[in-house]
């Protein structure tokens, strides 16, 4: 039984490590080398390696596995408690998986002396056990105690969590199950000590129930001294030199004393077996589960810091950047810290799409690159919020797993703005980055298409309203009123002076600006008092303003034009939203 | 003296030396910076298509210095402007405050107007003080011919910002001035740098931006000096896509204030990120006299 699972969990382990780090290669996430196929891929990586590894740069990646693997350095600077955790169970676990459930291929080979009852290992496999333990508590503290703003727990995370949990509490409460048992006691006599007295196993047995734990149906405390000594005399002679006191095993033992009062009843219903396979078989998920789960960046993750560390978006392939890409969608450990230092954080409190954290667009464009089919609702709300972030960095600069989440934004924004319902956010400086930076990465019309979906779509009806040859419809019905805001009607004090219009930097840049603006500041002004203010928001104006306040700053009657268009702007986003 | 700094999101990502050079000047004059890791956006990019987002963005970080007990000094103009203008929304309007404060009790703040919000020029000026600086100079430049670039967002709407005249402004000049250079007289010295419409409309961004650098080289300016990093960018990174068209003259390089006045106090070219520039602005330092 133990076999068949433990080869079948190890087969799903490594055909899910194969296909996992075969879509490393196969892969494709955002308009950046879409063109690359997998061959070229695996070449251009493995040249990539080849040149590192005999260059300098191998001191450099040796730099960042000391400082960022091993020590983990970059989560130490998040925060020490949760660097506290993370290396109490990364390393708890590790010492756990090769001293103990490995200790027929790793412990026997290292030590010839070695024996799990024998300390120090008896020791050590609960000390280990007690750091994963202290690692997990403090990590559920603050997944579901503390829980920072805007730290978001998704399954994967539970299902980390508790699997740790229950391979460590499984393994825990054997140790107290098999201390506490009187069968297990005596499996023990029979099999190691060679005692065939029954006098004397019964002093023995007086012993391990007084000082070491055991629960016997047999025996009841106070004992004889003599029968203690006899007892005492037995253990020295069969037990002590290969099994150390059970109070070593400290975690097992308090579970032992915990359950003192229903030990028997537990031992009687072989509740040991029962406990056996929980905790293997929670071991053998966690395993088979391993390439699937977020533990999977236990490999990806060490691999994104490497490979962060020694390539440069300048001068590194485009296929080898777009490989790294994938990997660092399996690095992420959904921790959170982009999210709890991300500079649009408050847009999101504003708007609610919790696509705009980077730690959630990051599961979702695992989803994307899975080539896994998004709703419309989805997907629209995706695109939102890859577009509203203010291209800070921050999210790069704090990950723990060295992602370049920025570079991720970029090539993932062209993808969803190339398609789909227009998104009116780019026309807004949440552009700046694009317009500066990706503009010239790209070709001209993919660039320019969303900005002129966009524009197209937030003018709605504007040209039919303006034909000259139309009359202006007054009865028209107005859109509903937006909540105003002080200063929102000063356009009624406008009396057509014209001032604003004549300062307008953009006005004065077109030799005919009416055809280009649609409708210039005062006329804008004029449409308002008339409630005409779909007319209004429609005009390419509103969108060409360059919010330099000259027409405000001149005006004559405190009409705050500026203002009002930036109102207007907000009025053609909602409408276009509702539409 | 002591300010929490905000330098906004475009600092950190592509002008850090911005940031490099303001701290190196500001510790030269005993002003301490203090980082405060919970700032966020400033809410300017939200300005256009959702006014509640751009107030509570804005409102969080008035709120975070509130709780420091710091004013603040802002680097960017349009972090600048718009911090001031929801500053001032919230001042006017207590139903929008009510309800700003209300989401902001989740992040556990409160806005109650207890601080000030100041750019990095206004601190200057006002709090480090003409004479202060004048005395702290150690080389002055000869022959500099800097125009200056006010920023639309610190300078206009003025009855929210009240960083100087609006039609006449002085300050930025007479901070100039104080190094030795010349400040010129320019046309288009109070107008857009085109930078809010980049990404938007980009051709009518590089009018403007081409309109400004000519107005200024005809005012016989060796350089532009900014102190906004969406200014800056935009006659480095923009110009320089401007002059990669051969139609266009040789670029008009922009230097950042504290650069310019960091050389003045004998701080090191690489301290201020001097060769960080797209545009070369390496000449400058020809202009220092040696005393």
């Amino acid at each position: 039984m133990f076999d068949y699972l433990f080869y079948t969990s190890l087969v799903v382990f490594l055909l899910g490590l194969i296909y996992k780090i075969s879509t490393w290669f196969t892969k494709h996430i955002g308009v950046f080398g879409s063109d690359l196929n997998a061959k070229k891929r695996i070449l251009s990586a493995s040249k990539g390696i080849t040149q590192v590894i005999f260059s300098r740069k191998a001191f450099s990646l040796l730099e960042t596995f000391v400082l960022d693997v091993v020590f983990q350095h970059r989560v130490l600077r998040e925060n020490a408690v949760r660097w506290l955790a993370h290396m109490l169970i990364f390393y708890g676990f590790l010492l756990l998986l090769l001293m103990h459930a490995l200790e027929n291929v790793v412990s026997e080979a290292i030590f010839s002396d070695y024996y799990s009852t024998v300390n120090p290992f008896f020791f050590l496999r609960d000390f280990f056990g007690a750091m994963v333990l202290a690692g997990i508590i403090l990590a559920a503290i603050r997944r579901y105690i503390s829980k920072p703003q805007r730290l978001k727990t998704s399954r994967m995370d539970h299902y980390a969590i508790i699997i740790v949990a229950a391979i460590m509490l499984s393994g825990i409460g054997l140790e107290g199950l098999k201390i506490a048992s009187h069968s297990e006691f005596q499996r023990m006599v029979e099999d190691y000590a060679g005692m065939d007295d029954e006098e004397e196993i019964q002093a023995l047995e007086a012993v391990w129930v007084r000082d070491y734990g055991v629960v016997s149906p047999n025996l009841r405390e106070p004992f004889d001294e003599d029968l203690i000594e006899a007892g005492q005399e037995a253990h020295a002679n069969n037990c002590k030199d290969c099994h150390a006191s059970p109070q070593w095993a400290f975690n097992g033992y308090a579970v032992a004393k915990l359950i003192k009062p229903v030990a028997l009843w537990l031992d009687k219903i072989g509740s040991i077996t029962l406990v056996w396979y929980i905790h293997i078989i929670a071991c053998f998920i966690g395993l088979a589960y391993l390439p699937f789960s977020k533990m999977f960046h236990i490999i990806a993750t060490p691999l994104s810091l490497l490979a962060n560390k020694v390539m440069d978006p300048a001068t590194s392939s485009p296929a080898n950047i777009l490989t790294r890409q994938i990997i660092e969608l399996d690095a992420c450990t959904h921790c959170g810290s982009c999210s709890l230092h991300c500079s649009a954080a408050m847009i999101y409190e504003a708007i609610g799409n919790e696509y705009i954290l980077p730690s959630e667009k990051m599961a979702s464009l695992k989803q994307l690159a899975s080539g896994k089919k998004l709703s419309d609702s989805q997907s629209a709300a995706i695109r939102e919020g890859v577009y509203l972030c203010t291209n800070c960095d921050r999210c790069t600069v704090r990950c723990p797993s060295g992602i370049r989440l920025k570079e991720l934004w970029y090539s993932v924004r062209e993808e969803l703005v190339a398609s789909g319902t227009p998104l009116m956010h780019v026309l807004s400086p949440y552009s700046f980055a694009r317009g500066l930076i990706i503009q010239d990465s790209i070709p001209a019309d993919t660039y320019a298409y969303p900005i002129a979906a966009a524009r197209q779509t937030v003018s709605g009806g504007f040209d039919k309203l303006i034909n000259p040859n139309m009359a202006i419809p007054l009865n028209a019905q107005t859109s509903p009123e937006p909540p105003s805001t002080v200063g929102d009607h000063t356009y009624s004090q406008c009396f057509s002076c014209q001032s604003c219009t004549v300062v307008c930097p953009v006005v004065g840049n077109y030799e005919h600006p009416e055809q280009v603006l649609g409708l210039l500041p005062h006329q804008i002004m004029c449409c308002l008092a008339l409630g005409l203010t779909e007319m209004a928001s429609g005009a390419q104006m509103i969108w060409d303003c360059l919010t330099c306040y000259k027409c405000q700053e001149n005006c004559p009657q405190q009409v705050e034009v500026c203002d009002v268009l930036y109102r207007l702007k907000n009025v053609a986003v909602e409408t276009a939203d509702i539409s | 003296m002591k300010f929490a700094l905000f330098q906004g999101c475009n600092i950190p990502a592509r002008l850090e030396q911005y940031a490099d050079a303001t701290q190196a000047v500001l510790s030269k004059l005993d002003i301490e910076l203090i980082e405060i890791a919970d700032f966020n956006c400033c809410g300017y990019p939200a300005r256009n298509t959702d006014y509640r987002a751009f107030v509570l963005s804005a409102a969080k970080n008035l709120a975070e210095a509130e709780r420091a007990g710091l004013d603040m000094l802002v680097m960017c103009k349009c972090c600048y402007g718009s911090l001031k203008k929801a500053e001032y929304l919230l001042n006017q309007d207590p139903d929008l405050k009510a309800n700003i404060n209300q989401s902001l009790k989740k992040e556990n703040l409160e806005y109650k107007n207890g601080i000030q919000v100041k750019h990095l020029l206004s601190v200057l000026y006002h709090d480090v003080g003409t004479d202060r600086l004048k005395s702290s100079i150690v080389k002055t430049y000869g022959g500099l011919q800097i125009a200056v670039s006010y920023g639309c967002h610190a300078l206009r709407p003025s009855n929210v910002t009240g960083f100087d005249d609006p039609v006449s402004p002085r300050l930025f000049d007479e901070l100039v001035e104080l190094t030795g250079a010349f400040s010129v007289e320019w046309a288009r010295k109070l107008d857009c740098c085109g930078a809010p419409l980049t990404g938007i409309n980009d051709p009518l961004a590089m009018d403007m931006t081409q309109k400004k650098i000519s107005s200024a080289r005809e005012a016989g300016a060796n350089y532009i000096c900014t102190a906004c990093p969406y200014s800056h960018l935009q006659f480095d990174v923009v110009q320089s896509r401007l002059v990669s068209n051969p139609e266009t003259r040789d670029p008009l390089a922009p230097i950042l204030y504290p650069q310019l006045l960091g050389l003045c106090l004998g701080i090191e070219e690489k301290n201020l990120g001097i060769g960080k520039n797209k545009i070369d602005l390496s000449g400058i330092s020809s202009f220092l006299m040696t005393e």
